[in-house]
Parts: C-alpha cells; structure tokens; sequence
C-alpha cells in the first residue's frame, strides 16, 4: 500500500503516544508503592529509597494466598458447570432444533440486553431465602445462571452451522442423543467451548457487584471484589493501596500476556455475536 | 431429516421410529432443562421479582405495603434520583460515543500505517485496560486524578498549573473524569474490534480510492466508516450498555460523589436498597434502567443490522 511518508510518521506518533496513554497509569501506580507506607509522593516521582517491602506488607495484609485461592475455587465452580449445562442446550436449539426452540433462544436471548444492577435485589433476596447468603455459592450460582444468555447464544452459532449428515450418519448406526452429543459435537466444538471458557473465567475474576452485595468476607470473594474491600481498609495508605492493586492485578496480567491472542480472539467475537 | 430414509418401511418400524422421534423431542428439552432452570430461578424470577417490588413499600424484612405506582412517580419528582438518568446518558457520550468515534480513527490509522510489528503490539497494549478488573481501573484513575496525582503533575509540568484540582472531588468535574477513566478503558476494546473489521474490507476498495489520489479522511468517510456498520453498531451497543448499567468505575472512584455529581442509576440502586433500606423504590428506578436499556438498544441494532442480514 502507497502511504505518504508524513503521513505514515504521524499515523506511527499518534499510535505511540496511545500506547503511553495506555501504559503511564500502570507505572505511575508502581513508582507510587514504592514510596515509604503512609506517605502522599508526587504521581510520577521515583522514590530515594524504593520501598520493595510494600509489595510483601501487601501481600500479608490482603492475604494474596486466600484471595487467589477463592477466586480459583469460584472460576472452578462457575465454568465448567456453565460450560456443560449451556453447551447442552445449544445444543438442543441449534442441533436437535426440540420443538419451541426459537422461543427458547429469544428467551435466552432477551437477558443479554438486562442490566445487572436492575436485578440484584432479588438476588439478594432470595439467597437470603435460600440459606446461601456469604457463602462462595451465593457467587457461584447467579454467575452461572448470568452467563446463559450468551453461552447459549453463544454455543447455538456454533451448532446451527453444523452439517446435519454428520447426525443423521450416526443416528443410522443407532446413536442415542447423549451418544451424538458427548462423542461426537462436543469434540467437534472444541474451539468455540474453549473461547466461551476463556470468557467466563475472565468476567467471574472481575466480577464485583455481585460480591459486594451476597459476601460480606472479602476471602469469599472473586479477586475484583476483595480489590474493592482492600481499597475500603486502605484508602488513606495510597503506597500500600497501589502495592496491594499491582499485586491483584499479577494474575490476570499474567494470564493475559500467556493467552493474549486468544483473549482478544475470544473477547471480540464474543461483542460481534452478542 | 425422514425423507431421506428408505421409503418402503414395515407398519412396526414405522411405529417404532414415532417412537423414537416423541422421545427425542422430550430428550432434546432435557438437554435445555439445567440451563432454562438456572436461568429461570437466578435471572427470570429475579426480573420479575423486581417488577413486583417496584409497586411496593417495603424495607426487604417487615410486611410489604402496596403503593401502586408512586414509587415511579418519586423518582421523576426527587431530582438526585431522575438526575442519576441523566448522568447515566451523559456517561454515553464518554464511555461510547468518544471510545467510538476515536476508536474509529486509531483502528483506520493502524490500518493504513502500521499493518507490521508495531500494529500488532499497538493492539495488544491499547486493548490491556479491557482485562483488567473495572475495580482496578477505578483505584489506579482515583490516584492518578487526585490532587497530588499524575495528571496535576503533568499539567504543572506543561505549565498549566491553574488548572489542577482534586478531579473527583470536583463538582463540576467529577463526571468528566469518571468518563476519562470509561475512554481508557473502552478505547482499546473499540480499536481493536473494528480494526477487525476493517481488515475484511476488500483492500482493493481500498486500492482504487488510493490510486485515485483519495486522502485519509476521504478514505475514513467514503469507504470505512459505511462499510463497518454492522461493527460500529457493535460497538456502541456494548458501551452504551456499559455507561447506562455502570457500576464498579463509580463506586470505586467517586461512590457516585461529591454531592449526586456522579451517582447513576446502577450506584442510586445499590445505596436505596443496601443502605437505606427503600428496596421498593430502588426497585422501581432498576425497572426504569431497565426499560431504558431497551429502549436506546433496540434502534441501533435496527440502523447496525439494516441490509445486512
């Protein structure tokens, strides 16, 4: 392609100065922590002695290790579950096409548009009904049951597209659904399960309000919602707060450098099909 | 899928297969069941649940008093209540239409310079902010926007120190920069899924406009921008639900603070029914967020998916 060399230079600037953009808070934060505990320092000063101990006060005061450990327990419970039950019934939409099925999706469908916060109060309610209210359950099971309108949607794509022969070939050799089902589509929608499970893990990690609301124990709660329960103890403590925000944030800028092309791959479709 | 069985078949396999077929329809909803029934009891019911409150006086323990509608009539008469409406769509234009609009130039700049090594770091850096927990972004804009914080210093360094102040303390200001906190975070994710888009654009439209002397923004206007309809649409449906259901950026950051200046309806909500105990009224203001979401969504899908599908 022929651009002209003005051009490309400003075009390449401005994607650079974007870039800073993008990265500056993320250092400004680091120089932050490492500035002795309890004092106010200047957003992007770099300290005399750098403080590297902040960065295990923090660890100690939000109890990483407990933190880390609920948030997996959490992922643990809400995705493979969510995985299975909405690839299951993607499956009956788009494949089996059960009868009624384009009234299902459109039910399914119609909870995409909901927002979360006009439907917490019954959440709570009810887990209060149900016993389950600040245990990791009462994160558990409204996560799965939030995700379904986009799993479902989601898995149908996939489903819908598939040739029939391949069922009809098996059913000929005398295959029960269950059989059609677990040997044969769910090997064949490996990629589209794998980005959906991709998906969820990152939401249900980032997932605040709700455990906000059903968990008072911030070491019950998804790795976003004990950030915002660490902020609360630790406000005036800006060093320590930034060290404590960095070290939340490790996993998950971890994970996202590892997988980051099929973080990106997976989050873009996921908006295009939304 | 029968017509394509043998023809001749005897009266019992043919019993048989109706069968087979009646027991296939029952197992095809079994399969539907475990997730309709997650659905229904965490998302339906609560839908409904809510709805039925918003009718109601109720502190969510005592007995419940029916007030017909005058739960909705309170949020259109106390302004700190219809006003967190109104912040919620002047969020729209700083959480969707500007991470949009730029959003659109960066990905069609990217395109035309920087389809190498630096295209493809640029996507990866401008699109870490959509990662990482909102929460997080809150505390790390919080600091930066304090008074002490980056951006006073930077404008002390620019010599524009008249300017700083305490940006999330500052009435006027206070929405703006929750809305600053929603471009950084948005403005990647934008890029990035429109320059997807633009990449399925057959380059030689973009070949001819060139040899045809056509500059970028003649380019941007004739060529890209009609062409990603259906992306743009994408785009601003995942952001105006964004701005008008916000929640973590504005409790984290502000806690819809100083004054109402930055409460919208997901913070109002959270404070009516958590710590003031109105559980009927927050519920009547989350049917009307509701309602609202809807009602803007709904026309873009219509203009995105126009003559497409």
């Amino acid at each position: 392609m022929r651009v002209a060399r003005g051009e490309l230079w400003a075009g390449r600037a401005l994607l650079l100065v974007l870039m800073t953009i993008t990265i500056l808070p993320f250092i400004s934060i680091f120089t932050t922590a490492l500035h002795p505990s309890g004092t106010v320092p200047n957003g992007l000063d770099w300290p005399v002695n750098p403080q590297w101990g902040n960065f295990v006060q923090a660890f100690k005061v939000a109890d990483m290790p407990t933190l880390l450990l609920s948030s997996t327990y959490i992922v643990l419970a809400v995705v493979p579950i969510s995985l299975i039950i909405s690839t299951m019934a993607g499956f009956a939409i788009g494949l089996l096409r059960v009868p009624g099925a384009s009234a299902l999706l459109f039910l399914f469908v119609f909870g995409l548009t909901l927002p979360f916060p006009g439907i917490i109060i019954p959440i709570y309610i009810l887990e209060r009904g149900m016993h389950i209210y600040n245990t990791r359950l009462a994160i558990v099971l409204p996560l799965i049951a939030l995700y379904m309108p986009f799993a479902v949607f989601w898995m149908r794509a996939h489903f819908v597209n598939m040739p029939t022969e391949i069922s009809d070939a098996a059913r000929v050799d005398g295959a029960s659904t269950w059989d059609l089902f677990w040997r044969i589509h769910v090997p064949l929608a490996r990629a589209p399960i794998t980005s959906l499970g991709i998906l969820m893990s990152v939401w249900t990690w980032n997932q605040f309000l709700l455990p906000l609301v059903v968990v008072e124990d911030p070491s019950q709660r998804t790795m976003a919602g004990a950030l915002g329960a660490f902020q609360g103890h630790y406000a005036t403590d800006i060093p320590l707060l930034c060290a404590g925000t960095l070290l939340l944030l490790v996993p998950t800028l971890v994970v996202f450098i590892l997988f980051q092309r099929q973080i990106i791959a997976a989050l873009l479709q996921g908006a295009v099909k939304g | 899928m029968s017509e394509n069985r043998p023809a001749a078949l005897s009266i019992s396999q043919r019993t048989y297969l109706s069968k087979r077929v009646r027991w296939e329809t029952i197992g095809g909803w079994l399969f539907v069941l475990p997730a309709l029934l997650m659905y229904t009891v965490f998302v339906i019911l609560p839908l409904i649940l809510t709805i039925l409150y918003s009718f109601y006086r109720w502190n969510g323990i005592g007995p419940m008093t029916w007030v017909g509608l005058k739960n909705y009539a309170t949020v259109f008469e106390v302004p700190d209540l219809l006003g967190t409406i109104f912040n919620a769509f002047w969020l729209v234009v700083w959480f969707s239409f500007i991470p949009v609009g730029l959003g659109l130039v960066v990905a069609s700049v990217i395109h035309r310079v920087a389809t190498g090594r630096l295209g493809a770091i640029a996507r990866t850096v401008l699109f870490l902010p959509q990662v990482i927990p909102l929460v997080a972004a809150g505390i790390i804009w919080g600091w930066l926007l304090a008074l002490p914080g980056l951006i006073n210093q930077i404008l002390n360094a620019v010599g524009l120190g008249a300017f700083t102040r305490a940006w999330l303390g500052d009435f006027d200001f206070a929405l703006p920069a929750v809305g600053l906190i929603g471009i950084w975070v948005l403005l990647g994710f934008c890029t990035v899924l429109l320059l997807t888009g633009m990449t399925k654009v057959d380059p030689a439209l973009y070949e001819s406009a060139r040899i045809d002397g056509a500059g970028w923004l003649q380019e941007f206007l004739a060529i890209t921008v009609p062409l990603l309809r259906y992306e743009i649409g994408v785009c601003l449906t995942v952001t105006v639900i964004a701005a008008l259901a916000a929640f973590d950026i504005v409790y984290v950051s502000t806690a819809g603070g100083p004054g109402n200046s930055t409460s919208v309806p997901g913070i109002q909500i959270y404070v009516l029914a958590f710590t003031q105990r109105a559980v009927g009224l927050a519920s009547a203001l989350a049917v009307m967020l509701m309602v609202l979401v809807v009602l803007v969504i709904i026309p873009i899908q219509w203009l995105s998916r126009e003559g497409i599908s």
